[in-house]
């Protein structure tokens, strides 16, 4: 017998499905091994972390609020791979989008909701888009690696917000704590039900994504990101602007993520502070692979991993696991869907050695 | 301009500064090995993470100090050796696999250490390495405490630059290692195995950036936090651009950068009041940005970087 490996054309919309969805088990089965490191049982840990995500209204909804975020920065990072502009910046953005939203929405402008919470994600979406664009024209003009300099930048980032909140953005009645004034009512985003977190930040996420679904598809734009993303050289020779597409995919990329931080400003917190995000941007790179970069596949990924995080931290109460074991699960599935993706470009072959001779 | 003597006169400024490239040394040494041999090796930030924790666990658990080391250099290795596997054997992306990495070594390593001591508030702490003593040249006036009494890892380091540069340009190994990273049809038209030089590269180099990490918990603190590598890995892949694939040059990278933050830690001393402390704290970021922006135009980066081998494959 020996394995001959064909590539292939195209791999058919099933074959994907299936390897995203063979990725996020095969984490979920692998994490078993540190649960019994840890020395609980995997089933009861599996059960509690199902129940914890889903067992209940208030389960489901807290799931749907920290899939939110993901939804965003996962959509950030699918439209920039897609045109192979590595954003691994989706947090730094998300947090100047977040920043924005505190300036535009503290008490500056005086609207009505109906006109005041449009305005907060404009200058949400424009801000973190900018700081994309930053590295974009940074890796045009210099020709410096946008993925080192993205990655760099988170950190630059979050010491901002810290130094802000700390400092002119404080909020004099937070008692020391370091945070910023809050939004005022009118900005903040209303809830979807009564007495659960969730907020219009998930139809945002929604609405987005379906509007990328139907770009990357049906517009000129869409055409030309996935030429882009295919070949570049062979873009540029069919005429198609290649750095002009490139910005408006960075501007994009960084404002939905930036649209992510309003939604946990103006939806959840109410206030900016240092720790508005634990990785969503981060997170978010690992939604859009295990969505195969498509937009709808990004919302079921984003919940996955929502309900990951969400059910881990309800399991971790209960057994004193560590919680830790959600962000596990998290890189695994990165890492077998990178595995499964060999599955797409390859067909595996058994075959005896008499037939091939 | 007095404060810029006082600060650059000061022995301590220099021990400081070196003490702060050790880590970077380690990794800029590990990611030019990894690159050279043509895989761009994201995984070294969790790498650096996964180093500072074993190394650290290894020591607390009972182990001595040059077996925490080995137990980091082994930690680093093995996350080389899926990063390999993934990228070199599969041919995957460089790109996604070194995030997944990072995120991976990171996950294990804060999973193990809350394993381990559930019960902690505060992190237990190590007899971590002291600083040694150079007869003849730690006691000379100024120029010994500045340069010569420093951790055994710090001359550690030293000792893998010279050793780094030497087997790249003067073995046989070092021009396979090399080739391979420009071109590595011509190391296979010589019959040796480009996935195996590539898999060994990237192994050695991981375990090299492991050392970085360990560094962190064993020589300049002696506990394991959350958080502490804190970008010290990327800053290590700028490095290696500014640093033009070559070993010397990182050592002067690393060591320009030491002094540079160990600088502005003496500078938010004297005018911490006017300018938050935040903006001190950004520096190494930028500075890693600017240096970036500086040299890309005339990077020389090995032409095979990014690019997966196949057996047999023509251009």
């Amino acid at each position: 017998m020996t394995i001959r490996l064909e590539p292939r054309e195209d791999a058919g919309l099933g074959l994907k499905i299936g390897v995203s969805l063979a990725a996020g088990l095969a984490a979920l089965l692998l994490v078993a091994i540190p649960v019994l490191f840890a020395g609980g049982s995997p089933l009861m840990a599996y059960g509690l972390m199902i129940q914890g995500a889903f067992g209940s209204m208030f389960a489901f909804s807290e799931t749907l609020n920290r899939a939110t975020p993901l939804i965003l920065t996962g959509l950030a990072c699918a439209v920039a791979f897609r045109a192979k502009l590595w954003n691994i910046g989706a947090e730094g953005q998300l947090y100047i989008g977040a920043l924005a939203a505190v300036c535009v929405g503290s008490g500056l402008l005086q609207l009505p909701p109906a006109l005041m919470i449009p305005t907060v994600m404009i200058a949400g979406f424009l801000a973190g888009g900018l700081m994309m664009v930053i590295p974009t024209v940074i890796k045009q003009r210099f020709g410096a690696d946008e993925v080192v300099i993205t990655l760099l930048l988170n950190f630059v980032v979050i010491l901002f917000i810290q130094m802000l909140v700390e400092g002119p953005l404080k909020d004099p009645l937070s008692m020391g704590w370091p945070q910023s004034v809050p939004l005022i009512a009118e900005a903040k985003l209303p809830k979807l039900l009564p007495r659960l977190r969730m907020h219009w930040g998930l139809i945002v996420g929604l609405v987005a994504a379906l509007v990328l679904w139907l770009m990357v598809r049906k517009t000129v734009l869409g055409f030309e990101i996935r030429a882009v993303g295919e070949n570049k050289a062979a873009a540029r020779f069919a005429g198609i602007p290649v750095d002009a597409t490139m910005l408006k995919v960075a501007l994009i990329s960084g404002g939905l993520a930036g649209l992510a931080g309003v939604g946990e400003v103006a939806g959840v917190k109410g206030y900016l502070s240092s720790d508005l995000s634990p990785g969503f941007g981060y997170s978010g790179i690992v939604v859009a692979m295990l969505a195969g970069l498509s937009p709808i596949g990004t919302v079921i990924a984003a919940l996955f991993v929502a309900a990951v995080f969400v059910g881990a931290d309800s399991m971790s109460r209960a057994t004193g696991i560590s919680s830790y074991i959600a962000d596990l699960v998290v890189a695994l599935s990165l890492l077998c869907v990178l595995v499964g993706s060999f599955f797409l470009r390859f067909r595996v072959k058994w075959e005896r050695q008499s037939v091939v001779a | 301009m007095d404060v810029l003597f006082d600060i650059l006169g000061s022995a301590n400024f220099w021990a400081a500064a070196i003490r702060i490239a050790t880590p970077l040394i380690f990794g800029v040494l590990g990611a030019l090995i990894c690159e050279r041999a043509g895989v761009l090796n994201l995984g070294i930030e969790g790498i650096f993470v996964a180093g500072a924790m074993a190394g650290w666990l290894a020591v607390y658990l009972g182990a001595g100090l040059w077996g925490g080391v080995l137990i980091a250099a082994l930690a680093g290795a093995l996350f080389g050796l899926l990063h390999a596997l993934l990228t070199v054997i599969l041919g995957l992306s460089q790109h996604v696999s070194g995030i997944g990495i990072t995120l991976l070594a990171t996950s294990v390593s804060y999973f193990t250490y809350r394993t381990a001591l559930p019960d902690v508030s505060s992190p237990p702490r190590i007899a971590a390495f002291q600083p040694v003593s150079i007869p003849g040249l730690s006691d000379l006036p100024f120029i010994g405490p500045a340069l010569f009494q420093q951790t055994p890892l710090t001359f550690l380091a030293l000792v893998f630059v010279a050793l780094v540069a030497l087997v790249l340009y003067r073995t046989p190994l070092g021009l396979a290692i090399r080739a391979v990273g420009d071109n590595p049809a011509s190391v296979e038209a010589q019959g040796l195995s480009v996935m195996g030089l590539r898999v060994g590269a990237v192994v050695v180099g991981s375990a090299l950036m492991a050392l970085g990490g360990a560094f962190l918990t064993m020589s300049a603190f002696d506990a394991f936090f959350f958080g502490m590598v804190n970008g010290r890995g990327w800053i290590c892949i700028a490095l290696v651009v500014f640093a033009s694939w070559q070993p010397g040059k990182a050592l002067l990278g690393a060591l320009l950068f030491g002094a540079f933050d160990a600088f502005q830690i003496r500078l938010q001393a004297q005018i911490g009041q006017v300018v938050p402390g935040q903006v001190f704290l950004m520096m190494p970021y930028l500075l890693s940005i600017v240096a970036l922006i500086l040299v890309a135009r005339r990077a020389d980066y090995p032409r095979a970087l990014l690019q997966p081998w196949t057996k047999g494959q023509r251009h």
